[in-house]
């Protein structure tokens, strides 16, 4: 193995000169953003009244601690995604943070100052159920943890198990809570549904048993979604269906009270479950006696139970949302303004009091098209004159975190909802002014000479204008020092650069809300977050109209489906501003199969988006008689194929005159052998610049470019190791044609596909030699051309020339993407998103079929490689250094206006954009390109060939006198 | 002509939206087909059919029958009708109207030794235009896919010359016998890593290189007067002294 990698890494370094990022331009023209996700739970570090950290455990199974001041992170652990690394729960005590992970899996203690790992302790198999810190005596030394069947409990200095005891029949049993009140006793609260509830005392010293007492209760079916416990050691459940509180006192044992809640002169709206909220702000002490009720959506009452009679404090009315902190409530009341929510008001309350305390009114304004506030959480400290201060974070239904501080400063706000990107455009930004005048000059119908010259000279008096306005500018910028110099994206200043290298991102999240980011600094210059989104939805954005017909806007077309029904409906925006369009999308009542993009266009630019729905009628948007008549005299060229994977059955479908569809072709692959797991064709937007490739012996072998040509993957239903294998089958999308068909035997998924061009590159998993292989399959026609005007799938009666190689790679693969470019000039490289975070761009030479075995005059002629079976992961190929992208899980590229460079941007639960050169910038001067000398030279041969001039005339002089 | 100019370009958008649960509405409303015929040597045959309409709508007749015969190398004969002096006709009308030419298969399993084993529900189709039909004078090339475990998957039809040049075909004779040429494929099997050849090249390489004594010198050994000519050039052009002219000889 020794040899094979000093071979190869002569090979390299013989072939390939380095390509990396000088230290100089480590964040020029890249950036990252980091997430974290939804947040799950929050607490704010409050063991030192100095501190700026809260912490958040999100739903994406990451852990971290964000700066209160700005938002930013202190630090963040990504765990496993999926169930494994799923957070159960987060205590937060003093300095250590304890994290239940896993379903029980496991229990972390970590030092929130510095993020690192105090202890990690594997704990007994059994589904989790619930956790709590337990106290005594003003200290707080343990934490429990409930499980199905046991309950244990832990020391928080390092972990160690103090005793594990079997829950008394846990079979019949269902305990859902532990609670302690701070006086040495654990208690584990259970239910047998609509039965009796189940209470074990547990001494905190040995796990004794100390009582067990079980209370008929025949109403409850879950303690934790009814029931709380209050004050000292009061179980209280309410009831919706007897509209009623029952309470036990759980030192002794005896009869639930009910108490109707008509008693209490209280009253539960139609149809609401109503919430009870305790609060328990020291492990080590008792609950506090005060509680919430919540008794409609917008309705909550802070009671208070005081000698074991229910009294109320205050009534909340409208109050959507309210956090209890240690010692004061705090509420959210919306404001109803043009009956629709513009800013909600945050008011601080005594909980012992119910009073309203003084001067803590904060105004939390609602983003336009934002979503509705979810959760507060509320820091309390007390200020110098001690009356009492907060700030707040927001957390509001599109994942957005918002911290707020009085009397309504917007401190920071974070857009969680990137942590999910499914989907993404890169729009052209729009002309400037003068440009846009310029385009508006050949876009307009000539009127006559005359009104075309003044045109003509008016925009070029603007030019001149907008030219001056700059000298001066730069002029003006140039005596003000460089740190003053602003350099703000706003949207109104976005315009398109010289070469086209800034683009607006056009970002979709799983969460419904729209994202429009600046590609060169990363800032977002608009959102937007579409409500009623089903939870899983399948998302595709198209692209409708660029911004090349001015002064039609831009339009991008979202079609959101809802998975299960196959329903789907449409969002039409404005890529640049994110503004909802003003053209009404149709109503789609039929459940939707595929959608096309076609290339024809209306007349106002837009392209015509075809749907199909479930009766395999075919439906236009924009749908004018324009749109109508083209597509009736385009139609028996219109094919279009639906993949069903259940069946396995491949289908194409010719477009009639009546846009209703007929069946023309089909591929049926038996579920019982292989399904389908990817149908990949190719980008509509790539082009190839070279139709073949120059041979050693400078004839030339044709590409088989065929742009219908569709790269189906298929994974055996078999997965035993030896019989497991991966189908290849190469379409045409037009007649259906099986163009090639190959296995690769002993190979298993996860399958990472790219097609472009004539080749399809694909990674496996090998189960024979349990690694990772790559392996490229290039298509050509061979040493002459069949038709070289045109492609046509209807007219290629000869099947393409098929070469296949494969290569052992050394690591598994996230994600893979190739490069592209406005043209196609530039070498392709492959975009490979690694697990450990890094992003390698793989030149496509090293993925070539025709790398020979052994090396022929004719093959170094044509720059071939050497065949090496191994594939090297070279540290200079990581195009974003040290800026880890975490779980990548998608990589977009878009080409610019310069032909050497790619944009790149690749989303997981991080956000990098970055440029690479594939075949370095060899259409730029570089940055250290030496003007002076290249002018000092073009101006030293110019006098020299005067003087030599001069010279050879006074020479010929001379000579005819002589 | 002006329909060839609209078919050259074939439109087809690469986006999936899998098909959830749905009920496949067939277009294929001929007769049934006959059942598999077992044939002697343990070969069986399937119809061929074809259709061609002027409305196109799809009305399957026989066209032939595909001999199959399974086994580690599947074979395949075919033997076929002439057209009708109608479906000439016919075929030319479909042509003037750049209609489709269908064919289609029903789905069997090759493997399968018993006959009711073979047969599964529906049909592989697959269709050519027309024109291209007429004008190759019925020279077509027809290749049946298999997948591994060798159930039929797909059924391809091309013509040879593929394209429609709107040239006529005036004797009728042209269109009367079928000149098939017919494939049967089976997937092939994807190369893996050349690691066996690679490592015997390599051992061969070094085996040379140690036959060789001139390629085992070390660095040094194999390059020292250059190093020693660099040397003492680097200590001419250092030292203010003028070079001596010893220097030269020795290197």
């Amino acid at each position: 193995m020794a040899k094979l990698i000093v071979l190869c890494l002569t090979f390299i370094a013989l072939y390939i000169n380095v390509d990396a990022v000088f230290e100089d331009q480590v964040g020029k023209f890249d950036w990252r953003q980091q997430y974290v996700g939804k947040a799950r739970f929050s607490n704010f570090d409050q063991h030192v009244q100095s501190s700026k950290k809260v912490l958040v455990a999100t739903e994406n199974n990451v852990f971290a601690a964000l700066n209160t001041r700005t938002g930013e992170l202190f630090w963040r652990h990504v765990d496993k995604t999926g169930p494994e690394g799923n957070i159960d729960a987060l205590l937060h005590h003093g300095q250590d943070a304890m994290l239940v992970v896993g379903n029980g899996r496991l229990l972390r203690s970590w030092d929130i100052n510095v993020g690192g790992l105090n202890w990690e302790v594997v704990l007994d198999s059994g589904s989790f159920q619930s956790a709590c810190l337990v106290g005594q005596q003003e200290n707080t030394k343990h934490v429990a943890v409930l499980k199905k069947t046991a309950i244990s409990l832990h020391y928080l200095s390092n972990g160690h198990q103090k005793w594990i005891e079997n829950l008394p029949e846990s079979e019949t049993v269902d305990y859902q809570a532990v609670y302690s009140g701070g006086n040495g006793e654990v208690y584990a609260l259970g239910v047998v549904p609509h039965s009796h509830v189940a209470i074990v005392a547990y001494s905190l010293d040995d796990g004794e048993i100390i009582k067990q007492i079980s209370v008929e209760a025949p109403w409850l079916s879950n303690i934790q979604a009814n029931c709380v416990v209050i004050g000292e050691g009061m179980l209280l459940c309410v009831d919706s269906p007897s509209v009623s509180l029952y309470m036990l006192d759980l030192h002794v044992q005896s009869q639930m009270t009910q108490i109707p809640l008509q008693s209490l002169g209280l009253e539960v709206a139609p149809g609401f479950h109503p919430v009870l909220v305790s609060t328990q702000p020291n492990p080590a002490r008792q609950p506090l006696s005060e509680f919430f009720l919540q008794l409609a959506p917008e309705h909550h009452l802070l009671l208070q139970l005081n000698d074991g009679q229910i009294v109320t404090l205050r009534d909340f009315k409208p109050v959507c949302l309210f956090y209890s902190a240690t010692h004061t409530s705090l509420l959210n009341t919306p404001q109803q303004l043009k009956s629709k929510i513009l800013a909600s008001i945050i008011n601080l309350f005594s909980a012992e009091t119910g009073r309203r305390l003084l001067d803590t009114t904060l105004i939390f304004n609602m983003v336009p098209n934002g979503g509705k506030p979810e959760k507060l959480h509320v820091q309390a400290f007390l200020k110098k004159d001690d009356s009492v201060g907060y700030r707040v974070m927001v957390q509001t239904e599109d994942h957005t975190l918002t911290f707020i501080q009085q009397p309504g400063r917007v401190m920071w706000t974070r857009e969680e909802a990137l942590a999910d990107v499914v989907t993404m455009e890169m729009v052209d930004l729009p002309l400037t002014g003068t440009q846009a005048e310029l385009e508006g000059e050949f876009g307009k119908k000539a009127d006559g000479l005359l009104s075309m010259v003044l045109k003509r000279l008016s925009s070029q008096l603007i030019l001149l204008q907008a030219w001056i306005a700059h000298l001066w500018k730069l002029f003006y910028d140039a005596r003000k020092p460089r740190s003053q110099v602003k350099n703000d994206v706003t949207i109104e200043n976005l315009s398109r650069d010289e070469f086209n290298l800034q683009k607006m991102m056009v970002m979709v999240t799983a969460s419904g809300k729209l994202f429009g980011i600046d590609s060169k600094t990363g800032s977002i210059l608009w959102k937007h977050y579409l409500d009623n989104i089903p939870s899983n939805a399948a998302f595709k954005l198209m692209v409708q109209r660029t911004t090349a017909h001015f002064p039609h806007p831009p339009q991008c077309t979202l079609l959101i489906k809802d998975k299960d029904t196959g329903l789907a409906t449409l969002h039409v925006f404005n890529p640049i501003f994110g503004k909802t369009s003003h053209v009404t999308p149709p109503t789609l009542p039929q459940p939707i199969l595929q959608s096309l993009l076609l290339p024809v266009m209306d007349q106002d630019y837009a392209k015509v988006l075809l749907l199909v729905d479930d009766q395999y009628k075919v439906s236009a948007f924009p749908s004018t008689k324009n749109v109508l008549k083209q597509l009736q005299e385009m139609a028996p060229s219109i094919f279009f194929y639906l993949v069903d994977s259940s069946q396995g059955r491949l289908s194409g479908y010719r477009l009639r005159t009546d846009l209703s569809t007929e069946l023309i072709w089909d591929v049926v692959m038996p579920t019982e052998v292989q399904r389908i797991i990817s149908v990949k064709g190719k980008r509509p937007n790539e082009h190839v610049h070279s139709q073949g490739r120059v041979m050693g012996d400078r004839s030339v072998l044709y590409k088989y470019l065929n742009p219908n040509l569709l790269a189906v993957v298929t994974e055996s239903t078999d997965l035993h190791q030896e019989r497991s294998f991966i189908g290849i089958l190469l379409i045409d999308g037009v007649t259906g044609r099986i163009i090639h068909e190959a296995v690769q035997r002993k190979a298993k998924g996860p399958v990472h596909v790219v097609h472009s061009e004539n080749w399809v590159v694909y990674e496996f998993w090998s189960t024979k030699s349990r690694r990772n292989e790559f392996s490229v399959i290039e298509l050509y026609e061979g040493m002459e051309l069949y038709n070289s005007t045109v492609f046509s799938s209807l007219d290629r009666p000869h099947a393409p020339q098929v070469l296949q190689q494969s290569y052992i790679f050394p690591s598994a693969i996230s994600t893979m993407e190739a490069t592209l470019t406005e043209k196609g000039i530039t070498s392709r490289h492959l975009l490979i998103g690694l697990p450990s975070g890094g992003i390698l761009s793989l030149p496509k030479m090293f993925l070539d079929p025709r790398r020979p075995e052994i090396v022929s005059e004719q093959s170094r002629e044509e720059n071939l490689i050497p065949y090496a079976p191994e594939l090297l992961i070279r540290t200079e190929w990581f195009i974003n250094y040290n800026q880890t992208v975490s779980r990548v899980r998608g990589i977009h590229t878009a080409p610019s206006g310069l032909e050497s460079t790619c944009l790149v941007v690749a989303y997981g639960l991080d956000i990098y954009q970055t440029r690479v050169y594939p075949s370095k910038q060899f259409d730029v001067l570089k940055d250290d390109y030496d003007y002076m000398l290249i002018s000092s030279v073009l101006f030293a041969l110019f006098f020299a060939t005067m003087i030599s001039k001069r010279l050879a005339e006074v020479k010929l002089l001379n000579r005819a006198w002589r | 002509s002006e329909m060839a100019r609209l078919l050259h370009s074939e439109i087809v958008i690469f986006t999936v939206l899998f098909a959830l649960n749905t009920d496949f509405v067939c277009c294929n409303t001929g007769r049934r087909v006959g059942d598999v015929m077992d044939t002697e040597l343990s070969g069986f045959s399937v119809p061929l059919e074809h259709s061609f309409e002027v409305d196109d709508v799809a009305k399957f007749r026989v066209r032939g029958a595909l001999v199959l015969k399974a086994g580690r190398e599947h074979s395949l004969s075919l033997s076929q009708n002439q057209l009708s002096e109608e479906d000439r006709v016919k075929l030319k009308e479909v042509a003037a109207v750049d209609g489709l030419y269908r064919i289609r298969v029903p789905r069997v399993f090759l493997q399968a030794d018993r006959q009711t084993e073979r047969q599964m529900e529906g049909y592989l189709t697959a269709f050519v235009r027309a024109c291209a039909m007429v004008e190759s004078h019925l020279s077509d090339v027809i290749s049946i896919h298999t997948d591994v475990s060798g159930y039929l998957i797909g059924i391809s039809i091309v013509t040879i010359p593929g394209a429609c040049r709107g040239t006529e075909v005036e004797d009728e004779v042209d269109l009367e016998i079928f000149n098939t040429t017919l494939s049967i494929m089976a997937p092939v099997n994807a190369p893996g890593p050349e690691t066996a050849l690679f490592l015997e090249r390599m051992d061969l390489e070094t085996a040379k290189k140690e036959k060789n004594p001139q390629e085992q010198k070390s660095f040094f050994a194999k390059y020292w007067y250059l190093i020693l000519g660099g040397a003492i050039f680097l200590m001419v052009t250092n030292s203010a002294q003028p070079p001596a002219g010893g220097g030269r000889e020795q290197s």
